[in-house]
């Protein structure tokens, strides 16, 4: 019993140590991928990034116009349904964009990303590059990982005008709120620090996300079963990982 | 750390021994591959004859025992210096590892578009000469997917030879080939071989393509080597293991059943319940 939690405890340390060493070698070779072959970066910002558009869209503007009716209805019980619009800017800005793009981005990019290259090392495909001297980390892993890191603030910002627009639609055109107040309103109340606070936040779950994605991927076990795994592992781990940041960055931003 | 002769020994392997896992594949293996020969590796499926291959590019990393490539230590070999090596080698993996999401012609432009600053122009050159000699010029803007497994295997070979390697390193290359592109196949390793002064170590089964090509051969049997000398010399040696292989019968030395409990026991005894 004892030995069982000594073994597991060390098993922790190790995988934890591998990490954070895979992390850092993704590091030293970003800036140089980054200039030199930021081509490779720009395809793959597209995959993670552009693909996702829809998706980001569609779940922003739903997401936007639950606000704008849920705003409406309770700002109504104090009179102050005229706040909806900086009620949805304030909650989408600082906590739903990012949190509900980081979560989305794992479902659909990071997923794409963790069997792509776990089928990659099923099919021999990394050895081979190994055995042409071309470092897999950095012609594989380093261009995907920067393409999500990329992305992700680009998304999150996507995924709050759009919300924007549905609490606009709904509570305005919908439920007769004066467009004058929504914008003023919301000007008023949203500051600077706010969007910052979002903008630290998509970027720390971009790194969080696509790293989980790549590691994941490139520990897969190489069969079709161990891709599976490595796949729902991607979505579940980033899920967990992202909201306990959220928590961290929010504590701190106070 | 290099020899400053180049000796007539391009790999040699010494004390060599491995386990995958607690099953010991290789215990005690010595071979010598000479510069500039057609080398083949036989043997029973699973002797390891793979993870050989795998041990003399440094994927794998032997428990002991030597591998000297030119009179280097691979195992001392840093990152740069591996890289700088494996640029000398051509591998054909078993199953081609095409990469999936670029076309042929890329799939082959790869390793020079990695390496070298050469203009589109030439790349498309070289790209296209490699692409002719497998006899697929014609599917340069194919997908892989698009491809059958043989023609798969002849595009990795394209690919393998692109940076004009010293030392071509082919997987089973037969496998999964008709025989108008085997015979095209054999025909080009020897001419590469031979043209460009290039040595080949291929692992395989096909006695028959390998006894029209290859100079020298060694059969790994055990986690040794059983035999070794050119396919005619093993054609007529005397040892009952060597016999059995080269002429396919099932009773002799190496058992065709991987290790198991005994049959009857199995199928009708207490198991059984």
């Amino acid at each position: 019993m004892f030995r069982d939690f000594y073994n597991t405890l060390k098993e922790f340390v190790r995988t934890f140590g591998a990490f954070q060493l895979f992390f850092l070698r993704l590091l030293q070779h970003s800036p140089s991928i980054f200039v030199k072959r930021f081509r490779l970066v720009v395809k793959q910002v597209y995959n993670a990034g552009a693909l996702s558009l829809v998706i980001i869209m569609v779940c922003g503007f739903f997401i936007g116009g639950v606000l704008g009716l849920q705003g409406y209805s309770n700002l109504a019980r104090f009179n102050a349904e005229d706040s909806v619009g900086a009620f949805a800017a304030l909650a989408l800005v600082k906590e739903l964009g990012p949190v509900i793009t980081a979560l989305l981005f794992a479902g659909r990019a990071g997923t794409a990303l963790a069997s792509e290259i776990g089928l990659m090392k099923a099919t021999d495909q990394l050895s081979a590059m190994e055995m042409m001297a071309v470092n897999p980390i950095r012609r594989v892993l380093v261009p995907r990982f920067l393409g999500g890191v990329i992305s992700m603030p680009l998304l999150a910002a996507v995924f709050s005008t759009i919300g924007l627009l549905g609490a606009h639609v709904v509570s305005v055109n919908l439920l007769g709120v004066d467009a004058g107040a929504f914008w003023i309103q919301m000007q008023q109340s949203l500051d600077i620090s706010d969007i910052n606070e979002g903008i630290i936040k998509s970027v720390v779950f971009g790194i969080v996300a696509s790293l989980l994605a790549v590691w994941e991927g490139y520990n897969a076990v190489p069969t079709a079963e161990g891709v599976g795994r490595a796949t729902t592992r991607t979505v579940v781990n980033t899920a967990i990982a992202v909201l306990i940041f959220d928590f961290m960055i929010t504590a701190f931003m106070l | 750390m290099t020899m400053d002769a180049p000796s007539d020994h391009l790999i040699e392997i010494r004390g060599l021994a491995y386990a995958h896992g607690a099953r010991p594949i290789f215990k005690d293996l010595n071979l010598t591959i000479q510069r500039g020969k057609i080398t083949a590796i036989m043997g029973p499926s699973g002797t390891g004859k793979t993870t050989l291959l795998r041990l003399i590019t440094r994927q794998l990393i032997p428990d002991r025992g030597v591998i000297f490539v030119d009179g280097v230590d691979i195992s001392m070999l840093n990152q740069t210096n591996l890289y700088k090596m494996r640029r000398r080698f051509g591998v054909l993996f078993q199953n081609g590892a095409l990469l999936t999401d670029l076309s042929v012609f890329e799939n082959v432009a790869f390793p020079l578009r990695e390496h070298t600053r050469l203009t589109n122009r030439l790349i498309r050159h070289v790209v296209l000469t490699k692409l002719h000699a497998v006899g697929l010029r014609g599917a340069a803007d194919m997908m892989p997917v698009q491809l059958s497994g043989g023609m798969e295997r002849r595009v990795a070979l394209a690919r393998a030879m692109v940076m004009d390697p010293d030392i071509l390193i082919y997987d089973e290359p037969f496998v999964g080939l008709d025989p108008i592109s085997m015979g095209v196949i054999v025909r080009l390793v020897r001419r590469m071989n031979d043209a460009l002064g290039i040595s080949s170590i291929l692992v395989s089964h096909d006695l028959q393509e390998i006894s029209t090509v290859a100079d020298c051969s060694f059969l790994i049997s055990d986690g040794k080597v059983a035999a070794s000398g050119s396919p005619a010399e093993l054609n007529q040696t005397s040892s009952e293991l060597v016999k059995q292989f080269m002429h396919g019968m099932a009773d002799g030395p190496v058992a065709f059943h991987f290790e198991a409990p005994d049959y009857e026991e199995q199928l009708l005894g207490r198991d059984a319940e």
